[in-house]
């Protein structure tokens, strides 16, 4: 098992048991719920949305060399900069020289997931860099040395007095109030000096749009767009899957992800850039630069079977609605996307090897395929994952012996009745003797969260085979 | 008498529940259908395939359709193995000789309430059941199968059965066959917090149309000494008035899941 499994195993088992955060997850993700279901009802027809959105990105991802260089060119000839990373290196050294060549000693960054996903904020802090998270979730967490706990909602594992409690051992010992107002004015102090301090912002995109050559942002606390307008340079880390082709397109893509991402029907800023600041302009950064992840998304781009999985919006409904996700928590995934779209996407990101246990973490309810707005069929792509990963012999031995001899009982009617019927009596000995649960209960794992299952004497078949040599068929029901 | 129906009965309900299956051929042969059971039936592969195990998967899915391919209609009484059939054969016997059969026999397999209420538009079956009941909504049935109605439709024509609404009663239980022995302590948690909902109910049932949601529950139910039993909706859809049930040969069970 790899060391990655192994942790998720643990902290899975302590944190199905932790019911005070498992009353914070279901609160936050309640309050989520009814928003959901009112903003999907403002939407007249939420199933042509989701199709509409669907082929959009279908549109898009099948045609993404053509999209990709139309948005390039419409940005370089603006007098921004696009740079091709391939992988996490190449972006962050990019970002990193950048930064070097214009003296950067300040960062300050909206949010974005492909800049966890790359690992940007250490590598810049390695370099001597200060980087400030400024959404407000996203602050707590980095005062936390955390991760984000989901994708759209960082900070959704904590309450209020633990984050007053946060701010008084980091910000400010005075801190007596645990009003959400108070702690928010804490914060927006202490970001204030740093857009002000910043000579670089980062952002990401939520859209690139081609036709148009913009970067499309959504945001709700107005710290993007300081991000984006106040320092000097402004850098856009994205992956190279955010592009759709037409402006037009953010008419249903911008209130689809919003009211998956929250339930609002807009987010409360919208905001579209495909430049540095032009003369006669008055706000923007003198230099723009998109730097374009791919990070393992053209190996996905190849995979005919799952190149829907590039359709993903990062909207977080799927983290929602997941029962796992609700009993286990984001950051027991140890991965930089939890939930469904995680499990389904790390594997391809970060090695099936290390990461298929991912894959078989649900029980393959398909909550996450029903909300999902551009229609990925998230639950299926996880039986993919783990076809793959038997086919690449990632697997136990034992468990491949054992379904080797699973199917050879199953090819035989007479050695499965068989089977099943020594198990039932086995188990009717051993439960007899009041064994269940011990290390001689082939079912102890079973009988760890239930009651032992029922052992009937008689099969159904033998119940009917019984039934149609008597002639008598009066235990069926029959007249 | 009508058209023949042939049963498919998943491997677990034949050697762990055989009432469920005992119940779904009283229920079929009270209204007048002709039911076989092709004894060479063994299980459909899900097992297999939902672990990743599809060359083993695959044999048992063509054994399985040879088994059923002269039946005229195949009835199950679990919306996750019907799915098995119904959706992922397609996949899993994309390349396999047997793909023309299989596909043809998925559009003639339905789960139980889907073949009485979709089917053959029957929805009074003359049962009566005198208990409140709360109705768990089975993962595959409804998302796969877009079961949401029918089994209530049922249920509501049933006499003296009083219906009681459970909060996130689509919220799945947590079973998801070889995830709960890989991941113990979630499907333990998820089957707890759906026992948690059960009870809030009061109800003295819970049904479902899945027999494998109702096994995982009625052991976590068990372990909890919850007052709340779980019975199939065919074990419901059985049980005739009171003077009826007191013929019953007593060989076999009066409920269970």
């Amino acid at each position: 098992m790899s060391t990655a499994a192994q942790r998720f195993l643990q902290d899975a088992a302590v944190k199905s048991a932790d019911l005070m955060h498992r009353e914070v997850i279901r609160r936050g993700m309640d309050s989520y719920d009814a928003a959901h279901l009112k903003g999907r009802a403002r939407i007249k027809d939420w199933e042509a949305a989701r199709q509409k959105c669907q082929e959009i990105k279908r549109e898009a991802i099948n045609h993404l060399d053509r999209y990709l260089l139309q948005f390039e060119e419409k940005v370089i000839a603006r007098g921004g900069h696009v740079y091709w990373a391939a992988n996490s290196e190449e972006a962050c050294s990019y970002v990193k020289n950048l930064a070097a060549r214009f003296g950067v000693r300040t960062v300050v960054k909206s949010k974005s997931m492909v800049t966890e996903e790359i690992h940007l904020s250490p590598a810049l802090e390695q370099a001597g860099i200060k980087v400030w998270e400024t959404d407000l979730g996203e602050f707590i967490v980095q005062l936390r040395n955390e991760p984000p706990y989901h994708i759209v909602t960082p900070a959704m594992h904590l309450n209020r007095g633990q984050i007053a409690q946060l701010f008084r051992e980091k910000l400010d010992p005075a801190i007596a109030s645990d009003d959400p107002r108070d702690l928010m004015a804490v914060a927006r102090r202490k970001l204030r000096e740093a857009f002000f301090a910043a000579e670089m912002g980062i952002s990401g995109a939520n859209f690139l749009v081609a036709d148009a050559g913009v970067i499309a942002i959504s945001t709700n606390e107005g710290n993007g767009r300081l991000c984006t307008s106040l320092p000097r340079i402004h850098v856009v880390v994205t992956g190279i899957e955010k592009v759709i082709p037409r402006l037009e397109d953010l008419a249903v893509l911008w209130p689809v992800l919003a009211t998956s991402g929250t339930g609002q029907g807009i987010t409360t800023y919208g905001t579209l850039i495909g430049g540095p600041r032009r003369a006669g302009e008055v706000d923007g950064a003198e230099e723009f630069h998109v730097v374009l992840v791919d990070n393992g998304r053209s190996q996905l781009l190849a995979d005919a079977e799952q190149r829907e999985v590039l359709h993903c919006i990062r909207c977080g409904a799927c983290l929602n609605i997941c029962p796992v996700f609700r009993h286990v928590g984001g950051h027991t995934y140890g991965t930089t996307y939890p939930g469904p779209i995680g499990s389904v996407l790390t594997p391809h990101l970060n090695g099936i090897k290390e990461f298929k246990h991912l894959s078989y973490a649900s029980s393959l309810c398909g909550a996450c395929t029903s909300v999902c707005p551009v229609k990925i069929n998230l639950h299926h792509h996880l039986l993919q994952n783990r076809r793959n990963a038997t086919e690449a012999g990632a697997t136990k031995s034992s468990e491949r012996m054992m379904f080797r001899a699973w199917r050879s009982a199953m090819l035989h009617p007479r050695i499965y009745a068989l089977g099943g019927w020594s198990m039932r009596k086995a188990l009717r000995i051993l439960y007899g003797l009041g064994l269940a649960g011990s290390i001689l209960d082939p079912m102890r794992v079973w009988n760890r969260y239930r009651s032992p299952v029922p052992l009937p004497s008689e099969s159904f078949r033998a119940i009917w085979r019984k039934d149609r040599k008597q002639d008598r068929r009066k235990n069926l029901g029959a007249n | 008498m009508k058209r023949k129906v042939s049963l498919f009965i998943p491997c677990f309900v034949d050697q762990l529940l055989p009432q469920v299956a005992v119940d779904t051929v009283k229920v079929l042969r009270r209204l007048g259908y002709g039911v076989d059971y092709p004894e060479d039936q063994t299980c459909c592969g899900q097992p297999a395939f939902n672990t990743g195990y599809w060359d083993e998967a695959r044999p048992c899915a063509e054994h399985f359709v040879r088994v059923f391919k002269h039946a005229d209609v195949v009835v199950c009484p679990s919306g996750s193995c019907a799915t098995m059939v119904r959706t992922f054969y397609a996949d899993l016997l994309a390349s396999s000789s047997l793909r023309a059969d299989a596909l043809a026999l998925a559009s003639r397999t339905f789960e139980f309430s889907e073949f009485l209420v979709r089917v053959e538009a029957v929805t009074q079956v003359g049962a009566t059941f005198p208990h409140t009941v709360t109705y768990h909504a089975s993962c595959h049935g409804l998302r796969e199968l877009k079961l949401r109605d029918e089994p209530l439709q049922l249920l509501r024509q049933v006499n003296g059965l009083t219906l009681i609404e459970m909060v996130r009663s689509e919220e799945c239980c947590g079973f998801g066959g070889t995830f709960a022995a890989k991941f113990p302590d979630i499907s333990g948690a998820m089957g707890n917090s759906k026992a948690e909902n059960v009870a809030a109910t009061g109800a003295e049932f819970v049904t479902a149309i899945d027999p494998s949601c109702l096994l995982h529950l009625e052991g976590i139910l068990g372990k909890r000494q919850a007052p709340t039993r779980t019975i199939h909706l065919a074990s419901i859809l059985a049980h005739e008035s009171r003077t009826n049930e007191a013929q019953k040969d007593e060989s076999l069970p009066q409920e269970g899941p």
